[in-house]
């Protein structure tokens, strides 16, 4: 029996490190990091609408050639601000080998944690240019009306925006794995 | 490359679930659609490599004690299979003696003290042991229902060798009398599973004329017994 989950509550800043946001600081482990550079934006709201300013979100993603056992570390931290808000700054993961044989669209792991969530929640963060969206094996298991709350969209190049809506009309798809 | 061991599923009844009505700040942040059941791929199987420092004391901050009952708290993170988790980084946050957070948002009228932060930061060694030296925290209030206070608790954050295993938990004191009325404690319906999150008074943790010890073992979501389940091949 694995121990049983706990809401991360309202004052998990204790643990939150504002530069971690920032996956290519120069004193962290992808300083000089080789890759397209990318910012990964959003709002987080609740099932009234409003914005959740108490949110941590954990990103984890590939490294450009899809791998995670090269020397990129594409792990990210980020609170939401007053505007519930989140940013990340890295560089844009490749195609990641899927179950048998087969290819993941790029994307990147998206975590949720905050008070009134007793167990975090888990999406995915893909890109809207990606001809592999359409042969991804994840997103076909999503019904196609609901692939969009998982697709990212450019605001200006290289910026990309997802917002995370918790709970009610279009309810971010979140994941069972 | 072989496709990873997907991580077994939970006991029906042993982690709280998102939608718990006596929790009020659940009403409005629990989804109301059901997860996608998702195969799992390397994405979900790695995890994040930590370079950083240890922190394994709060009970003193530049030379000066904390206020408060200093204790040690010590245990193993194993997964479900019995492995331990090696080199696992483990985050723990909490209030201070008096049972407020070093934090802006928080306005208990209670006092802060300059000597406690209330952050540690430890890895596991290569039997999955942790230690951390810190105050025993305060009870707090809350404003979920009329006279709500949170049992004493201290924040745990784990990572394992894949997302997938990540775990942000509350370790909990024996004997608290708040337990029984806690919402967060009690969404959990399993009684077994809810004792887990209780750690235990223990003498071999206890340091001879320094501090009590309390010990918490954590345990990660371990290899499924049927690798080959629900076709995900």
């Amino acid at each position: 029996m694995s121990t049983a989950h706990q809401t991360a509550g309202p004052f998990w800043h204790l643990i939150d490190f504002p530069e971690w946001a920032d996956l290519l600081r120069a004193d962290g482990p992808n300083a000089g990091a080789q890759g397209e550079r990318i910012t990964l934006q959003g709002t987080v709201t609740d099932g009234d609408g409003a914005l959740v300013t108490d949110a941590m979100i954990e990103i984890w993603h590939a490294d450009p050639e899809g791998r995670y056992d090269g020397a990129f570390q594409g792990f990210g931290r980020c609170g939401t601000d007053a505007e519930g808000r989140f940013r990340f700054t890295t560089i844009k993961p490749g195609p990641v080998p899927g179950r048998g044989n087969t290819l993941q669209a790029p994307h990147v792991q998206i975590a949720i944690f905050a008070r009134g969530l007793l167990q975090h929640l888990t999406t995915r963060l893909y890109f809207a240019d990606e001809p592999l969206n359409e042969s991804d094996p994840l997103l076909s298991l999503v019904p196609s009306e609901r692939r969009c709350t998982m697709i990212a969209t450019p605001v200006i190049p290289g910026t990309w925006q997802l917002d995370i809506r918790l709970q009610g009309g279009a309810e971010t798809v979140f994941l069972d794995i | 490359m072989s496709d990873p061991i997907p991580y077994a599923r939970a006991i029906p009844g042993t982690q709280p679930p998102l939608d718990s009505p006596s929790y009020g700040s659940t009403h409005k942040r629990a989804p109301r659609q059901e997860p996608i059941r998702a195969p799992l791929t390397l994405t979900e199987a790695t995890s994040p490599r930590f370079a950083l420092p240890s922190h394994a004391d709060m009970s003193v901050v530049e030379g000066h004690a904390a206020m408060g009952e200093r204790i040690i708290v010590a245990g193993r993170v194993l997964d479900e299979g019995g492995s331990p988790l090696r080199g696992s980084m483990v985050e723990v946050w909490q209030a201070n003696a008096a049972g407020r957070y070093h934090h802006a948002r928080d306005q208990h009228d209670a006092p802060l003290d300059p000597h406690f932060q209330g952050q540690a930061r430890v890895f596991t060694d290569d039997e999955g042991w942790y230690r951390f030296t810190t105050i025993r925290p305060g009870a707090y209030p809350w404003r979920n229902h009329h006279n709500a206070w949170r049992p004493t608790h201290i924040h745990f954050s784990l990572f394992g060798q894949g997302f997938a295993q990540r775990l942000i938990t509350q370790m909990y004191f024996p004997g608290d009398p708040l337990l029984p009325l806690d919402p967060i404690f009690l969404a959990t319906a399993d009684e077994e599973a809810r004792n887990r999150l209780v750690a235990k008074f223990d003498l071999d943790v206890t340091q001879p004329e320094f501090a009590l010890g309390y010990r918490f073992d954590i345990t990660l979501r371990g290899p499924s017994a049927t690798p080959f389940e629900e076709g995900h091949a």
